[in-house]
């Protein structure tokens, strides 16, 4: 109707357009037509899973702009679909099929993805997505289909609180400040902390918060609290630092990103200042000790995965990972293995592939051990488990410790 | 009987035949309505796009970003002001929530035009690559900007919006906007954004100010770009500013140009088969049948879509749809050139 409304285009052309139409007119129309067709066609040939396959939807940014993220998960999800179907698949015998789509680093694209992987594709659960912007935006459609998706990597907060169908294998971002505190404590026995966090940033401004509460709660003092403004706005640090130096602190924790935890090195030690600093992930680049060089050496992050760590299943994952795809996993890798891992568990535990049976066999799953670390879900359905700690020394970062929760 | 009236039944059939379509909507694949409804969208961001690129023959480049303004405004209206709305009316009845819709896609296609009239008056003094570079910059600031509105959510990006957009709306608003766009060319005022592309010394000789013809073609095509953004925030419920980046406009731009700058009915169909092509390529990977190789190729299928752009614009440079009438151009032959009078001519 429509395209026959904007065909009344040329009035006064009818006439000439009249005497047009013959095969060369209808010709293109039929061309035209026959992609729709085909389209429609596409989604019954596509149906060829067999029944007792066991559908898993994926979707992850396989081109684009954070293309890195998504190819890592999706072959860290490859290597557990293999696993698992290896291993006799679940529920006596049925395999796991995981049908894969990707969004092209785009907001927008997830939602047809999505759609697409639980309308046509009849997923059981859908695991998906590094980013947190394009998790939001799948989050509801999930929410709503009541089909449990289980996220890799997204860290920020609001994107569990979107339905108890969604949940995550990896720690939310403030969940690193409990970590840290703990670390100070138990590891470096520090009695009197400093805290210099970014006002700007809510992730900064988490972690300070979190590791406030347990500190100062497990017998901990904090003696200094300032901030300062991150993005690349301030850029001398040294009146806090001063003041943070009068305190005498036994580290200083600086939940910022690397560019200012560089910097703020190397004031600190040019002021005397000789205590650790500690910082979350938002540290974890290889731009940290090109800025802050020497001055890092001793402070301590926390991460979500090292390949130094010595657990034997981290470097079983690091072996079998090398072999399949010839290449180091990153970060992204063993949480999207462990994902799958965990997806698979709870389809064993419901016995069923019934979205509210595997979601509430999912909010069940209490020290599943994974690859990046002994997995609890909350009852926020985020996963509490185990940071990594790397410790700065001659501009590399090694694997230090592992923090409980 | 009379073109014109059989122009006006057509639109009100389209809009009865959408709400009757929208009727059955729970029953259709939601995977497939999602697709109809961005098809829907990307029709009236490619049609508004053709009044400025088409039509008047200036090269904007920075469409996402009005498309962003009304996504944005409209949702924060529907989502900040929607209970007091309610509160107001008595209740969230089928007919408060269609006026509220109406009313906030309204008010974000009102807060594209102000920004593309912003844009436009100091930008269309210029001409061709200078314009598409200066509406580019534009586009980007847009995004900028809103990135870094904390109100909105910034880069974290804007959810919980109510999932509003129905059939009936979006193709509704498709037949409304071709119907404008037609009608306006028709009209006699229209006829002047057709000479200021076509000739714009010309156009100024007969009285025609080719800033001003310039300006409204761009706010009306951000109009139409800020409804689309509103229907599209309300289709999808969450909002992100890097979703309206200039790959965004350059995927509109590329619909306009394959369907044939300056033909309503070939941009629409372009509109059509590029959102289409898209979605089916992810089919082609699940095709048993086909060779394990051409399934790991089509896997990708960003690369299949830019070689068929590629093998559409070297084969059909006057547009895929160039056999449509157009405007001023004689039906089924490419562009003709206009014939240079000899310099001194009697």
């Amino acid at each position: 109707m429509i395209l026959f409304l904007c065909l009344t285009e040329p009035f006064e052309l009818r006439a000439s357009h009249a005497q047009a139409i013959g095969w060369a007119t209808v010709k293109p129309f039929i061309r035209y037509i026959l992609v729709p067709v085909l389209f429609a066609t596409g989604g019954l040939l596509a149906r060829q899973a067999r029944a007792q396959d066991i559908v898993v939807g994926e979707f992850a940014s396989l081109t684009g702009s954070e293309a890195t993220f998504g190819v890592s998960s999706s072959n860290g999800v490859e290597l557990a679909k293999e696993e698992i179907n290896n291993a006799g698949g679940l529920l006596g015998g049925r395999k796991i099929k995981v049908i894969m789509e990707d969004d092209q680093s785009r907001p927008g694209q997830p939602s047809a993805a999505v759609k697409k992987l639980v309308a046509n594709d009849k997923a059981i659960a859908i695991v998906g997505e590094i980013a947190s912007s394009r998790s939001l935006e799948a989050a509801p459609i999930c929410q709503n289909a009541k089909i449990p998706m289980v996220s890799p990597g997204s860290t920020n907060p609001s994107v569990t609180e979107k339905g108890d169908y969604i949940f995550r294998v990896c720690f939310i971002d403030p969940f690193q400040g409990t970590v840290m505190a703990k670390f100070a404590l138990d590891n470096l026995h520090a009695k009197k902390i400093a805290i210099l966090q970014d006002v700007k940033s809510d992730y900064s401004k988490g972690l300070a918060q979190f590791f406030r509460e347990y500190f100062t709660s497990h017998g901990g003092q904090i003696v200094t609290d300032l901030s300062y403004t991150g993005g690349g706005t301030d850029k001398d640090f040294r009146a806090q630092l001063t003041k943070i130096k009068t305190g005498q602190p036994d580290a200083i924790f600086v939940p910022g990103y690397y560019t200012e935890a560089g910097l703020i090195a190397k004031q600190a030690r040019s002021l005397g200042i000789k205590v650790p600093l500690l910082g979350g992930d938002g540290w974890d680049s290889p731009k940290l000790t090109e800025i802050g060089g020497a001055a890092l050496d001793g402070c301590y992050f926390s991460t979500h995965f090292s390949v130094q760590d010595k657990n034997a299943k981290v470097q079983d994952f690091v072996k079998k990972y090398q072999a399949k795809f010839r290449a180091v996993p990153d970060g992204m890798a063993p949480l999207g293995y462990d994902a799958m891992m965990i997806l698979g568990q709870a389809i064993n535990t419901a016995s069923s592939t019934d979205g509210t049976k595997i979601r509430d066999a999912l909010a069940s799953v209490k020290d599943y051990p994974g690859v990046t670390g002994n997995i609890t879900i909350d009852e926020k359905r985020n996963a509490k488990k185990a940071a990594v700690v790397l410790e700065v020394k001659g501009s590399k970062t090694n694997f230090f410790a592992t923090v409980p929760p | 009987m009379n073109y014109r009236h059989i122009k006006k039944w057509l639109l009100l059939a389209a809009i009865i035949l959408s709400g009757f379509a929208s009727h059955f909507s729970d029953a259709i694949n939601a995977y497939y309505l999602q697709v109809v409804i961005f098809i829907g969208i990307n029709i009236i961001l490619a049609v508004g796009l053709n009044l400025i690129n088409g039509y008047t023959g200036q090269f904007s480049l920075g469409h996402a970003g009005f498309m962003a303004i009304g996504a944005y405004v409209s949702a924060y209206l529907s989502n900040e002001h929607s209970a007091g709305f309610f509160h107001a009316l008595g209740g969230a009845s089928f007919f408060s929530v269609a006026a509220l819709f109406l009313g906030v896609l309204i008010a974000g296609g009102l807060a594209a035009a102000v920004a593309g009239l912003i844009v436009g008056v100091p930008s269309l003094r210029l001409k061709g690559d200078y314009l598409a570079i200066v509406t580019l910059g534009f586009g980007e600031i847009i995004r900028v900007v809103i990135q870094n509105t904390d109100a909105v959510g910034g880069p974290r990006g804007y959810g919980g919006i109510a999932s509003y957009t129905t059939l009936f709306w979006t193709y509704s608003i498709v037949a409304i906007t071709i119907y404008v766009v037609v009608s306006l060319i028709d009209s006699t005022y229209g006829r002047g954004f057709l000479t200021v592309r076509d000739d714009a010394v010309a156009a100024e000789a007969v009285g025609i100010n080719p800033t001003r013809y310039k300006v409204t073609a761009f706010v009306l095509g951000a109009f139409f770009a800020g409804i689309a953004g509103g229907l599209y925030a309300h289709s999808t419920t969450y909002i992100n500013p890097s979703g309206f980046d200039f790959q965004r406009s350059i995927e509109i731009v590329i619909m306009v140009i394959l369907g044939g700058m300056g033909s309503t009915a070939g941009v629409t169909f372009a509109a059509i088969l590029l959102t289409l092509l898209l979605e089916y390529l992810r089919f082609v990977s699940g095709y048993q049948w086909l060779p394990e190789i051409v399934r790991r190729i089509a896997a990708n299928r960003v690369i299949i879509y830019s070689l068929v752009l590629i093998a559409l614009m070297l084969l059909r440079p006057q547009g895929l749809f160039g056999w449509l009438p157009r405007r001023g151009v004689p039906v089924g032959s490419a562009r003709v050139k206009r014939t240079k009078l000899p310099p001194h001519a009697p």
